[in-house]
């Protein structure tokens, strides 16, 4: 018995990484339930981690019934990407990468002027959807995150275009989720909805879940653009008048390299990532993400078309 | 594979594990709900520095001074545009104390439908009325909603007290009035609060100009009531959601039962029935999640394993053999209908109860009833969104259901379209308030004020 569940013995009165855990594994045994296809969405990222080791959890000493889904923007991490491989390897898992590269190279996506290519992934992810067959997808998206995630249902039905439509969400009552659907649609879950940043990085120290490095403090070249610390890669890298420096760094969220900014952070143990999310004063996607600044509903106009 | 840094011996502060509360708040734009949440979300520290930076923005777009925190909790573009408002807004913040999931409902469009969404998972409800208008219809029906849905606590939280300068005499009609009004209608615990969200006063920070008021402030109220979460003594019921069989030679003959438990506490050695077979059996092993013990209670996710070898699927039900639950066709509940399409007498659903879902036929729908007075329209002849009434229900399998009023989970149960997948109704087992004794009590009880 941990030194938790011995304080809140008394009371009977569970932790709340415990109500959280216990509600995730909860929605994952929902899926695999009712589902027959369902797939999660791993990007090796530390939601996506922190999902897959629910998951694991979830049907231990069986394997989880799910496959693994990456879109590979190609503008990934290739140290998230090794840790993707090794992951999957490890837990025997199947693991389905779909390429936005591929798309380019076929001449199915066009690359964007800013060279950013997040919101490049709705369309190889809904081809991997209905290439798979996949009816329910789990996303890490949490409700803390956005105001139009705020909204989200844990079941968020999909039309066959992968459309979010507000008007179809379903009132979601208790712990009654239904994720009754038609041919060509499917539902997206999002086991960690009410999760908050802090309680995913509390959980992964009380799980000691490995993440890849990058969360970490580590010394990195890195230059200035649009206010964020960007790390030059396969992707590009500093332009005129941009001066590539080196410093000490650490990645907040791990999305696409070309607009994923570093934060300057000395957090070098998850105990100094705890304390410094404690006492942040900006928001995971306001520090780091320049997709959510192309406009004030960047999210929600996403989600709209399909994005996670 | 790397290593990451690994913990030090000591934790800091911010590791420690704390309670969650979920709560709901429920009053219209009009009674200041919305300053209300956005006050308790940047008064606790939750809205960091960039949201408050659109907020500053938006404000002054619209030509206000100060920033707006009725903006913190506006509403999506989609909404604007079609004219719509989804129905609950998750909002979390903590304290040291305690973390805080907020459901909050919208109170002007589909009232109803709305507050009985946030309701259902809440084990708080905060109710909001303004100090001039008093308690009003609005303010029954959100009452009424609160003790329908079984929420343990509610809180009234009387607004807009600089608007009555302060006045004690005015707040104390209203609390009396509120608190006999919800203790009628069974609500167990009762709080009101005086305050000014514009202002400030009792929200986070106590009141500097109401010292005839020494209760908690809203957020102290939050952060300290006591929520029951004792298992003993309670209805005990797990219903499996999936059958977990490894099916390798490590674990050749391994059968756990996977599911969350409803209510309740089980413990290894335990007689237990599987519903609806009836087949009997006793638990062999408790694992929560990798740790095997030997108890485990609501709201725990485990896997069961049992001494006997007996047929147990995804839908059934495991119950101590000494308390299991009769399991019938014929349900009688009370309903909140949700879709825009009617709820109508003869109208074939598939019900959906814990993990296993039935085809239902909807046999009578004997009454209707309004919240703002609680009476009673017979035979209505159908139930429209927003509305609650009785119904009568008929299902192709008997169920193993609770009345809602002994077990929330095991007592709820939801009514889907079988065409379209749709969410028709929500629907409670069982009377709908708790009993007349309670009534009875709450009259001699008229003094007992929460102030």
């Amino acid at each position: 018995m941990s030194q938790f569940e011995q304080a809140a013995a008394p009371d009977f009165q569970l932790p709340h990484l415990d109500v959280l855990e216990s509600e995730a594994v909860h929605i994952f045994r929902e899926v695999a339930g009712e589902f027959e296809r369902p797939v999660i969405l791993f990007s090796g990222g530390k939601d996506s981690i922190v999902m897959l080791h629910l998951a694991l959890k979830a049907f231990a000493p069986a394997p989880p019934p799910f496959t693994l889904l990456h879109v590979d923007t190609g503008h990934n991490f290739p140290e998230v990407l090794r840790y993707r491989d090794r992951v999957a390897a490890q837990h025997n898992l199947r693991l389905h990468v779909a390429s936005v590269q591929d798309f380019i190279d076929r001449g199915e996506l066009k690359e964007r002027a800013d060279g950013t290519r997040n919101p490049l992934q709705t369309v190889p992810l809904l081809r991997a959807i209905e290439e798979g067959r996949y009816d329910a997808v789990f996303g890490g998206g949490r409700r803390d995150e956005e105001k139009a995630r705020a909204k989200e249902r844990i079941f968020s039905l999909r039309d066959e275009f992968g459309g979010w439509d507000p008007r179809r969400q379903r009132p979601e009552l208790w712990q009654l989720y239904n994720g009754k659907h038609a041919v060509g649609e499917h539902v997206r879950v999002f086991p960690l909805s009410n999760f908050t940043e802090l309680d995913v990085w509390q959980y992964i120290a009380r799980e000691k879940i490995v993440l890849p490095d990058i969360y970490y403090a580590h010394r990195r070249e890195v230059f200035l653009r649009n206010g964020m610390w960007l790390a030059p890669g396969d992707w590009g890298g500093a332009k005129d008048g941009e001066r590539v420096e080196t410093r000490t760094v650490r990645y907040r969220t791990v999305g696409d390299m070309s607009c994923t900014g570093a934060v300057d952070s000395d957090a070098d143990t998850i105990e100094k990532v705890i304390a410094e999310i404690a006492a942040t004063r900006l928001t995971e996607r306001g520090a780091t993400r320049a997709d959510d600044k192309l406009s004030e509903a960047a999210m929600e106009d996403r989600k709209r078309e399909g994005y996670f | 594979m790397t290593v990451n840094p690994p913990a030090t011996a000591t934790e800091p502060a911010a590791l420690t594990e704390v309670s969650l509360l979920r709560f709901a708040t429920a009053g219209s734009v009009d009674d200041g709900k919305s300053t209300l949440v956005g006050r308790l979300l940047h008064d606790s520290k939750s809205v960091l520095a960039d949201q408050l930076e659109a907020v500053e923005r938006a404000s002054a777009s619209r030509g206000q001074e100060a920033p707006d925190l009725a903006l913190l909790t506006d509403g999506l573009r989609a909404e604007r545009e079609q004219g719509i408002t989804i129905d609950v807004a998750y909002r979390y913040f903590a304290t040291p104390r305690r973390r805080f999931i907020l459901a909050d409902t919208p109170g002007h469009v589909q009232y109803t439908r709305n507050m009985v969404t946030g309701a259902s998972t809440a084990e708080l409800a905060v109710i909001l009325v303004d100090a001039r208008h008093g308690v009003v219809e609005q303010t029954r029906r959100h009452a009424a909603v609160a003790a329908l849905l079984r929420v343990p606590h509610v809180v009234l939280a009387v607004n807009k007290m600089d608007l009555v300068g302060y006045a004690e005499d005015v707040f104390a009609t209203i609390a009396a009035e509120f608190t006999k009004y919800a203790k009628a209608l069974g609500v167990p615990a009762v709080t009101t609060i005086p305050i000014s969200a514009l202002e400030g006063d009792n929200v986070v920070t106590p009141s500097a100009t109401m010292d005839w008021y020494a209760g908690p402030t809203v957020l102290e109220h939050l952060e300290t009531v006591q929520i029951d979460h004792d298992p003993r003594g309670r209805v005990t019921r797990f219903p499996v959601q999936y059958v977990i069989r490894p099916q390798t030679p490590e674990y050749r003959d391994y059968r756990g039962y996977a599911g969350k438990i409803a209510s309740g506490i089980f413990h290894v050695g335990q007689p237990v029935t599987v519903l609806p077979s009836g087949h009997t059996s006793t638990i062999a092993a408790i694992d929560v999640l990798g740790e095997s013990v030997d108890a485990a209670w609501a709201p725990q996710s485990v896997t069961i394993r049992l001494a006997d070898d007996i047929d147990i699927s995804r839908g059934d039900m495991i119950a101590p053999t000494e308390q299991a639950p009769p399991a019938t066709q014929d349900i009688q509940a009370t309903v909140c209908h949700l879709h825009d399409t009617a709820l109508t007498p003869g109208a074939r659903v598939l019900l959906k109860h814990t993990t296993r879902t039935v085809k239902a036929i909807v046999k009578d729908i004997p009454d209707r009833l309004t919240l703002d007075d609680l009476s009673h329209h017979p035979a209505p002849g159908s139930l429209a969104a927003n509305d609650i009434g009785r119904v009568v229900l008929r299902t192709s399998e008997p169920l193993p259901m609770d009345a809602y009023g002994d077990c929330r989970r095991t007592g709820s149960f939801l009514l889907i379209d079988p065409a379209d997948g749709s969410t028709l109704a929500a629907g409670m087992a069982g009377a709908a308030f708790a009993g007349a004794d309670r009534a009875k009590r709450a009259e001699l009880d008229d003094a007992e004020w929460d102030f």
